[in-house]
């Protein structure tokens, strides 16, 4: 290995939302806005930190905390990507485990879409959580330690462990503050994540007694067990293992039904950080280990994958035009749009995969912006019911044109990122396979009928009952509006992204390649 | 015995004079506190000893006792587990005035039988071991005798464990009958005749009782539900520690160098030598599935526990049987979790009990984090670990049995692991989910509910002080202990080096 780098900063991603969780419990017991602030600056430093790493790593400013080029240690067609900064702690050597930390182009694009969400879910629930606010905060920034760990672990152990991390906290999210029918959908959502969380740490400790057996030592490092040699069978088996896993969190149709239940008994920020964040660390994980692992086995698995993508756009788009609760709505386009990630991965083309990772990011702005709206507007009328909806625009104008804004963003009208994301996956995919593009097409036009009606029954039309509701405040207006203003700029830009993650996307298809040529 | 047997073998009788001290103590005084203070010094003096033993090497004590430094280890935990079993007792005695001195005396006499049994070589001790920890546990289950279900449990493991023990008797006859060694050493690697295996397979019946593992598992969740909290920790960690112990040391050599149980059937062994790994691994199944399954639906948080502790002797078993080295780390390691975590468990529901009868009901969880946040808290963390998940020594000894599992290619016995695990997690969470329930409502409720809420909670504390019958503030020792478990099960679960690595250092018959 050439020089490594031991970057700090990459622990500070995972330690101050875990510390600041911790100490608002503590500091918030008597004073509630305390921990409100310290779970907000916690976020706002995940967001900082994001941002001057990646003004470090474009060359706009020269700290010298990253490698620009990566470490140039990784051989191309390796499932290890060039890090841009590295951290590497021993924890339990006598197992092979280190506490490794590396971060790329990918990472850090998902880490400062946590800053950003993390910090929206905390102000969405400003006013709303009223109920033991510091534990609230503690879980939340619980939560969001454990997911920035798993965007940035390259041991395998590591990353389990942040993976179940972020568990138990997002069950008591929205077991404890969750809306009418919490209980059960706190449990469902914990055992079909836990299913999936265990047949993958059944593969990866498979993976590691492989690569014992092989090479005489224990590790858990990515960077190792990467060059673990395995039969076709026994590859399958694995990748099945951790697909189930990322499958589940996605969600990946058919495996998506803990998806509307948690999603619509959730308090709005457990919403914004389940659909904003938790599921692109099922995407993040495809990216990042699935496919990169088992090259082979990924590739003979590409069809059904396809399958069960483009059944899922359609399916969830179907399911999304048929409901009556306006965050099962939002729910169910959530499995429609992230049929597109699972479509983009396992198209194997430079464009669907960079339109996968875009749509991770246009899909957490815009559904993230989208539940906060509906949160705000359940506090105000304490229904989420279509059909007593109706004439809201007369009353909440600004309401009204955010939420236009955000349904435009579902339709995936060009000059918001969605649009560019979508259109991204289907080019990248029409060489692959056709029908799978013309399926995903179909959701398109689909996903036209369920936004429009969503916008339609809420805001249009003769007003159903009598409502008096305020606008907008200050705190929400800003909140929406620098989301939408994020949604148009990449809409319209969306190079730094695609930029950004451009080296991590070739090296996850050169590691395609390499396999499948093997 | 010469001298150098005599301090071989101090750990054990520093128990004995210690239990006999304690029971005269008893007799004249009648002073529950001397018992007390008698009983963890001498617990005390035993764990000082053993540790310091730990740094010889393997010695035998007149022939029937073999003590090495996983034997020691073992030691170390039955009684760090009496020591706080101990101390969790303390509160609920002392309500009940002018008894409890035998309390402590049974208590010793049952770690003592445990201690032989773990460090037993021969089927005398065994034997010995065993029933002095079962005939002690008898009367310590039945304690409450105003109580009609503690009674009833009494009984019922007085038969099972009586029926049990001639199993095993008999099995020890037939099993010298045939290879005329009554060696445990011998146990897995002799047995020619036709009357060895039969011998054997009834001795397991015994060995399967004492761990609860199905189908001899049918006493358990009426004897934890029966007996004192203190007891049934005790129960739930000791008397299974102790023979998961002596399983190792006679097993697990055999297991070795043939690649777990495939290798042993592959080698085209003696058939019934054979079979025996596989009625381990059906039992290692059966135990997991039929654990978890049963406490799905049960309200009972004792019982709840029960169930859940066949299931993780299902687990142990698993990682029993990848056999070797392996298997001696796993098993040890998932000890140390699983005695920590019951015995946590079990002082929280302890805390929460009063004299007459225990806080079995998860109606007595339902809004424990808000009127004891901190025994909530401690709770809580020893179920997350019970469950397996991360920051707790749980998980961490759930990945080293998948890993030894793995490691002896038990694919089969790791998935049904897997998926065990998540059953269980539905359990346990409905306990921790009933302790964050019944806060302020939610949604329409708003600040009114706050306020009706403080109302509720004192009105749950002044039941708690009631039913605790002016106990209601922890005593501060047992406080302490409860702090101490909780700290060490995070601590397990954040930093296991120290402690993998101590393992890592335990040798036993040539392990």
């Amino acid at each position: 290995m050439t020089a490594m780098r031991s970057d700090f900063s990459l622990a500070l991603f995972v330690l101050v939302p875990l510390v600041l969780g911790l100490a608002s419990w503590w500091l918030g017991r008597r004073q509630a806005l305390v921990s409100r602030w310290l779970v907000l600056a916690a976020n706002l430093f995940t967001l900082a930190l994001a941002g001057v790493l990646w003004l470090d790593a474009t060359g706009v400013i020269g700290l010298g905390l990253t490698a620009a080029g990566g470490n140039g240690a990784a051989a191309a067609g390796s499932a290890v990507p060039r890090w841009m900064a590295e951290l590497h702690v021993p924890w339990i050597p006598a197992l092979g485990i280190s506490f490794s930390l590396g971060m790329d182009g990918l990472s850090l694009t998902m880490l400062a879409l946590t800053g950003l969400l993390g910090a929206m879910a905390v102000l969405s629930s400003w006013t709303g959580i009223t109920d033991r606010v510091p534990f609230f905060h503690m879980n939340l920034g619980l939560v969001l330690a454990g997911i920035n760990g798993v965007f940035l672990a390259t041991d395998l152990f590591l990353f389990v462990f942040f993976w179940e991390l972020m568990l138990v906290p997002m069950y008591f999210l929205i077991d404890i503050w969750g809306h009418e029918n919490r209980h059960y959908a706190a449990v469902k959502f914990f055992l079909f994540t836990q299913v999936g969380g265990l047949l993958m740490l059944v593969s990866i400790i498979a993976l590691a007694v492989l690569h014992a057996m092989a090479s005489g030592t224990w590790s858990f490092a990515l960077a190792d067990l990467a060059g673990t040699a395995v039969s076709p069978v026994v590859g399958m088996l694995l990748m099945l293992g951790f697909f189930a896993a990322f499958a589940v969190k996605l969600p990946a149709f058919p495996l998506h039904t803990w998806l509307p239940d948690a999603h619509t008994e959730a308090p709005t920020a457990g919403s914004v950080i389940l659909a904003g964040l938790l599921l692109k660390t099922g995407g993040y994980g495809l990216i990042r280990f699935a496919v990169p692992l088992f090259p082979a086995a990924s590739r003979a698995f590409a069809p059904v994958a396809l399958t069960m993508a483009a059944a899922g756009i359609v399916y969830g788009g179907i399911m999304a035009f048929s409901q009556k609760d306006m965050k099962r709505v939002v729910a169910y386009t959530s499995v429609s749009h992230l049929g597109f990630v699972l479509m983009g991965v396992y198209a194997f083309t430079p464009q669907a995969l960079s339109g996968a990772v875009l749509q991770m990011v246009s899909h957490g702005i815009s559904t993230g912006a989208l539940f906060m709206l509906v949160g705000t507007l359940q506090d105000r009328i304490h229904t989420r019911e279509l059909d007593r909806m109706g004439g809201l625009w007369a009353q909440a104008p600004r309401m009204g044109a955010a939420a236009l804004v955000l349904a435009m963003a579902l339709v995936g009208l060009p000059g918001l990122v969605n649009f560019v994301s979508e259109f991204l996956v289907l080019v990248g995919t029409w060489s692959v396979s056709p029908v799978a593009t013309v399926a995903a097409g179909i959701g398109l036009v689909i996903a036209t009928i369920y936004a429009l009606r969503l916008f339609q029954m809420a805001f249009h039309g003769a007003p159903r009952e009598k409502w008096t509701l305020t606008d907008l405040d200050a705190r929400e207006t800003g909140t929406l509006f620098l989301a939408i203003a994020l949604l148009v700029l990449f809409g319209l830009y969306p190079a730094p992204i695609l930029h950004m993650v451009e080296q991590s996307v070739s090296g996850v298809l050169a590691a395609i390649a390499a396999g499948g040529a093997a | 015995m010469s001298a150098a047997d005599f301090l071989g073998a101090l750990p054990l009788i520093v128990l004995a004079v210690g239990a006999l001290l304690v029971l005269a103590a008893a007799a004249f005084t009648r002073n529950l506190l001397a018992s007390f203070v008698l009983t963890l010094v001498t617990l005390g003096v035993s764990l000082a000893a053993s540790a310091v033993l730990m740094a010889q090497g393997p010695y035998t004590v007149a022939g029937i006792l073999s003590f090495d430094s996983f034997v020691l280890f073992g030691f170390l935990l039955i009684l760090g587990a009496t020591f706080f079993a101990a101390i969790s007792s303390w509160a609920a005695l002392r309500s009940r005035r002018g008894e409890g001195g035998d309390f402590f005396f049974l208590f010793l006499l049952s770690a003592l039988g445990a201690c032989v049994l773990a460090a037993s070589a021969a089927f005398a001790s065994f034997f010995l071991g065993l029933e002095l920890m079962s005939v002690s546990l008898y009367a310590l289950i039945g304690w409450r005798r105003e109580s009609g279900r503690g009674t009833e449990a009494a009984i019922k493991y007085l038969v099972i464990a009586g029926a049990s023990s001639a199993f095993l008797l008999f099995g020890m006859a037939l099993f010298y009958a045939d290879t005329g060694t009554m060696s445990l050493a011998q146990l897995a690697a002799a047995g020619q005749g036709p009357l060895a295996p039969v011998g054997l397979g009834m001795m397991l019946v015994g060995i399967g009782f004492k761990l609860a593992v199905v189908p001899f598992h049918l006493w358990t969740p009426d004897v934890y539900d029966g007996a004192p909290a203190p007891v049934t920790g005790f129960i739930a960690t000791v008397s299974k520690g102790a023979m998961v112990v002596v399983m190792v040391r006679a097993f697990a050599p055999a297991l070795v160098g043939t690649g777990g149980i495939n290798g042993l059937v592959g080698e085209g062994a003696v058939a019934a030598a054979a079979a025996f790994p596989w009625v381990f691994a059906v039992i290692a199944g059966l135990s997991m599935f039929a654990g978890n399954i049963l406490a799905l639906r049960e309200r009972n948080v004792k019982r709840i526990l029960a169930f859940s502790s066949i299931a993780h002797l299902g687990y142990i078993l698993v990682a029993f049987l990848a056999g070797g080295v392996e298997a001696l780390r796993a098993v040890s390691f998932y000890l140390v979790a699983y005695f920590v975590t019951t015995l946590g468990a079990f002082a929280a529901i302890t805390e929460l009990s009063g004299p007459e009868a225990d806080a079995d009901d998860l109606s007595h969880y339902e809004g424990l984090a808000a009127r004891r946040p901190w025994l909530a808290a401690g709770f809580t963390s020893m179920l997350l670990s019970l469950a397996g998940l991360p920051l707790t020594a749980g998980f961490i000894g759930k990945f080293l049995i998948l890993r030894a599992g793995a490691g002896a290619q038990l694919w089969i016995l790791a998935v049904i692991l897997a998926v065990n695990t998540t059953i269980s997690i539905f359990y346990y969470l409905k306990i921790v989910s009933a302790m964050f329930r019944g806060f302020a409502g939610h949604g329409a409720a708003g600040h009114a509910a706050a306020a009706g809420n403080a109302a509720a909670n004192a009105q749950g504390a002044a039941v708690t002080a009631a039913a605790g019958a002016g106990a209601a503030r922890i005593p501060v020792l047992a406080a302490a202990a409860l702090i101490a478990l909780t700290v060490l099960v995070i601590a397990l679960g954040v930093f296991p080096s120290p402690l993998i690595s101590f393992i890592g250092s335990l040798h036993t018959g040539g392990l």
